[in-house]
């Protein structure tokens, strides 16, 4: 590494471009959002920077606190369920050999390469009320009522446009997302430890419990907040599986810009929805720095 | 080393309960999205029972102009948001790689905020920009396409960067003291002795960014103005209304191209890791 001033030119050459550009289409816009979350409406299309606090407190109103506490509840049951589906993978990925390995990265990575559109598009298809579970199972219906059997009319199950698809759908397109930060972290486990454990007569689900896991806590910790974060922040997921009460706060974001046009209050809510993300970001680097110090000792 | 009969200790992946999990979780993963290519190829339009199959949706889907338009849009900002974002990206990850200078972690980290900053609050951070700067909404074809590219460049370039930076981590900087030694000039040593060491971490950063363009709706809701249309966006329009058999065709040439996109950046990355 060399010090900048030893080649000024050659240094302002490389670091000119991405530089101007990111602060021109990303710092300007994000504080012209943080500007209007301090400013009033005016006018139909005047807004005053004020530096008020009003759309801050107006997130702390019921409604508004019923959409965010629905919406961590989701994030939050999204990543345990993420966290339970993914840990027997990324096990399994890392004791695979290389050949093996490549190949789950590839069938994890695809779906998660794919168009998430698409994917939110495809769970629609197969969980509607004509869609393909509820004519299988209306199939299924037909033969046993056919064998004899009591079963009344069929009532398709209610799959869909509800919290339990957002749920379904949050899994769906962020699974990836815990499977990689868990993967990272087994894999650079020290695996004599477990095979020691192994043989000192500890089950697998013991040393799971009591070597792997606590081994593997920076990395189940990055999962988290990894999965954690772009599932609060949702916005097509709960907007097309979600039923009219199961708003997420993106959506109510979206409204404040597209429909209701109260745009303090919107860019007040997304500065809220950035808070958090970066709080989540901050415990989790606080954390990554304690774990390293405690590794070096 | 000869393969062992009996499952070792720590070979997870032969254990039965195992092989199940992982199973359940492919089939999970993967049959909404066979359904949805199966189905693309269905004579129904009912899109549930098997009625034979057909190329029609995918004639319908390329006979209907808007969601043609939307799909060569989509193409043409991907494209473009590639070429920029590799240019930014590599020049960022030598810059971050190469020198010491002030302030240098804090802008790290701020120049990686574009990644982690959830996707709603720089879509409507986009929107008001250029509300607000006045950007024109009525540019001719295919300048009205302008906004979007500048908002994918903006959250695409810091993963080449990325990307690029992990693959300067194994240059060895002998090479460039020889080429310098040798006579060449900086940029010529950088030219003829850095890039082409880039190449793959280029190849796999412009992919990347190519997907994640092609990906993206959230952003370009926001960033484009009336009348522009890409595909996740018409797709989404589409979607609202009702489940169609040519969403389903489009659908499936969209996954075909991200898997041959992602295939090809997968190569690019393991050549990478295997010269290093």
């Amino acid at each position: 590494m060399q010090d900048w001033r030893e080649d000024k030119t050659f240094f302002r050459a490389t670091i000119a471009l991405p530089v101007i550009w990111f602060l021109i289409f990303f710092v300007v816009p994000m504080a012209m959002v943080w500007a209007y979350s301090v400013g009033e409406n005016v006018g139909p299309v005047d807004v005053e920077i004020t530096g008020t606090f009003a759309n801050y407190a107006k997130a702390f109103t019921p409604e508004v606190l019923k959409v965010m506490g629905d919406s961590i509840v989701l994030a939050f049951v999204t990543t345990l369920i993420c966290l339970v589906v993914a840990f027997p993978v990324a096990l399994a990925m890392t004791f695979a050999d290389e050949k093996q390995k490549a190949w789950l990265l590839l069938l994890i990575m695809l779906p998660f390469w794919t168009n998430l559109l698409i994917r939110t598009y495809a769970l629609i298809a197969v969980m509607r009320s004509s869609g393909v579970i509820n004519t299988g199972l209306e199939g299924l219906h037909g033969l046993l009522a056919f064998a004899g059997l009591q079963m009344g009319t069929f009532e398709p199950l209610p799959l869909l446009y509800n919290k339990f698809a957002v749920v379904v759908g949050l899994v769906y397109v962020h699974l990836p997302f815990m499977v990689l930060p868990l993967y990272a972290a087994l894999d650079r486990l020290d695996k004599s430890l477990i095979e020691a454990s192994l043989d000192l007569g500890a089950g697998h689900l013991e040393t799971i419990r009591r070597v792997i896991v606590p081994l593997a806590a920076p990395g189940i910790a990055a999962g988290l907040v990894i999965t954690f974060i772009p599932a609060l922040g949702a916005y097509l997921t709960p907007d097309l599986l979600g039923g009219p009460d199961d708003l997420m706060i993106a959506s109510l974001i979206e409204r404040q810009f597209k429909r209701a046009n109260d745009w303090p209050f919107g860019a007040a809510l997304s500065f809220i929805l950035m808070y958090i993300t970066l709080l989540f970001f901050a415990i989790r680097a606080f954390m990554e720095r304690k774990g390293g110090k405690v590794g070096a000792h | 080393m000869a393969k062992k009969v009996a499952r070792a200790p720590l070979d997870y992946l032969n254990m039965p309960a195992m092989k199940a999990w992982l199973a359940g979780v492919f089939v999970f993963l993967y049959t909404p999205l066979i359904i949805l290519i199966l189905f693309s190829f269905n004579d129904s339009k009912a899109n549930v029972v098997w009625k034979g199959f057909t190329l029609k949706w995918y004639v319908k889907a390329f006979e209907n102009t808007q969601l043609r338009e939307a799909l060569l849009n989509s193409l043409l900002i991907a494209g473009v948001c590639t070429i920029i974002s590799v240019v930014l990206g590599a020049l960022m990850a030598f810059a971050f790689w190469r020198f010491k200078f002030p302030f240098k972690g804090p802008l790290e980290s701020g120049m990686s905020l574009p990644i982690v900053v959830p996707e709603i609050c720089f879509g409507v951070a986009v929107l008001m920009f250029f509300a607000k700067i006045g950007f024109p909404n009525d540019l001719p074809y295919p300048f009205n396409l302008t906004q979007i590219i500048l908002a994918h460049v903006t959250f695409a370039f810091p993963f080449v960067a990325i990307v690029v930076r992990a693959r300067l981590e194994s240059f060895n900087s002998e090479l460039e003291a020889a080429a310098l030694d040798l006579g060449a000039t900086r940029y010529q040593a950088f030219r003829d002795v850095i890039i082409p060491h880039m190449k793959p971490g280029l190849i796999a950063g412009g992919l990347l960014a190519f997907t994640l363009s092609l990906d993206d709706f959230v952003i370009t809701f926001f960033a484009s103005g009336p009348g522009t249309i890409t595909f996740p966006v018409k797709v989404y329009s589409m979607v609202r209304f009702s489940v169609t058999p040519e969403v389903n065709a489009a659908s499936t040439i969209i996954i075909l191209i991200t898997v041959i996109a992602t295939v090809l950046a997968l190569r690019a990355q393991s050549a990478t890791t295997k010269e290093s």
